[in-house]
């Protein structure tokens, strides 16, 4: 409880004069996901259910392994933002801050382990 | 954090059921929200029957016949009676409307009527929008210039005029900051559909000269970016608007002007 005046509730801190960067990258990641997740199910699905040495072959040609690393890389960096939204949304208090860094932490890893894993078949 | 259930005071328990009127033929029956801070108990819904051959064929007035007639303690804001005003919003068979513009045939069967969802309640059917109107007043709703002259009328084309049509029929009922997920759950500090559609109406108004102010002050991942675009105040608005659509264009403004 404080004697806040209306108008000093309605104002709170002012404008943080960011948000913008992030609802601009959020755009662009959902447009570069639009084209490669389709070429990362047609990759991806074109080989399914295949042996590991047809799979470990597959994915040593540039087309298949950059599609993948890149829809891991970009997927991820999608998820870290989108959570992020949703953590600020129905998470208050000092939790806010400790679920968007432990969110960070598990998609970098992620698309990390992802990224480790296609260099492994590629290489 | 969101609360997912009411407090143990906010719960809604059944109230008094009102007797059906006299020789009453056409009868209508209505659920309606009260509750009393002088009382100390619960809300509880009421039922009352009205007869619907001696009642208009508004929503509102049925709440005037109910107070008029069976029940003068029930408390409902009303005052123009033709949807310009803004004060009888409510929430009328789990939509926020106005009560004076909503018809009685709108309703399929028993009338459920709740004050507007998620705000503090002061009394039956009246919200507190004290935060509401401060958030208005903090987009600047009026005119801002910087040039001193003309000195009276400032002209605008019709082009520019057109680009208020849509904007300015906002009556500030509420209805549609009241029916956003997002404001139920950020409302202290997202500023909601409604103080944003006002926000795009002096920003897109060809005589402002505080555009970039204006921008400057929305642009803050709470009080606009709060939007996700859940479209369920450009479904329940009772004036027929798009706030949605108002928000987006700032959106656009706000990327444009950097990128």
């Amino acid at each position: 409880m404080a004697y806040l005046t209306d108008r000093k509730r309605a104002t709170g801190w002012g404008s943080a004069k960011s948000g913008t960067q992030h609802h601009w990258s959020m755009t662009i990641s959902a447009v570069a996901l639009l084209i490669l997740i389709p070429l990362f199910i047609f990759t991806f699905g074109s080989i399914l259910g295949s042996s590991y040495e047809e799979v470990s072959a597959y994915y040593s040609r540039p087309f298949p392994a950059i599609v993948a690393a890149l829809t891991i890389l970009v997927s991820f960096k999608h998820f870290n933002s989108g959570f992020q939204i949703l953590i600020e949304d129905y998470v208050h208090g000092p939790m806010e801050k400790v679920c968007i860094i432990g969110m960070t932490i598990i998609s970098y890893g992620a698309a990390a382990t992802g990224l480790f894993a296609i260099a492994k078949l590629a290489l | 954090m969101v609360e997912l259930t009411l407090p143990k005071n906010s719960r809604i328990q059944t109230g008094k059921t009102w007797p059906k009127p006299e020789g009453a033929k056409n009868v209508r029956k209505f659920k309606i929200y009260r509750w009393n801070p002088d009382d100390g108990k619960n809300p509880q819904v009421d039922t009352y029957f009205v007869d619907m051959d001696t009642c208009g064929p508004m929503i509102l007035d049925a709440l005037i016949k109910i107070k008029n007639e069976i029940d003068p303690t029930l408390t409902f804001r009303r005052s123009c009676r033709e949807g310009i005003c803004g004060s009888c919003a409510m929430n009328i068979g789990g939509i926020n409307t106005l009560a004076c513009i909503y018809g009685m045939d709108e309703v399929k069967g028993d009338v459920a009527i709740y004050p507007l969802p998620h705000m503090p309640v002061i009394k039956d059917l009246i919200p507190d929008l004290t935060h509401f109107y401060a958030q208005h007043a903090s987009i600047m709703p009026w005119l801002e210039t910087k040039t001193n002259r003309p000195a009276k009328e400032w002209k605008q084309s019709i082009e520019s005029r057109e680009k208020l049509d849509g904007l300015y029929e906002c009556v500030m009922c509420a209805c549609c900051s009241t029916s956003c997920p997002s404001y139920w759950w950020n409302g202290d500090r997202y500023l909601g559909p409604a103080a944003l559609l006002h926000a795009y109406r002096w920003i897109v108004d060809s005589r402002d000269e505080a555009t970039g102010e204006r921008l400057d002050e929305l642009e803050d991942p709470f009080k606009l970016y709060r939007c996700h675009t859940i479209m369920n105040c450009a479904k329940t608005c009772p004036k027929g608007l798009n706030p949605a659509k108002a928000i987006a264009e700032i959106k656009k403004l706000m990327v444009e002007r950097r990128v």
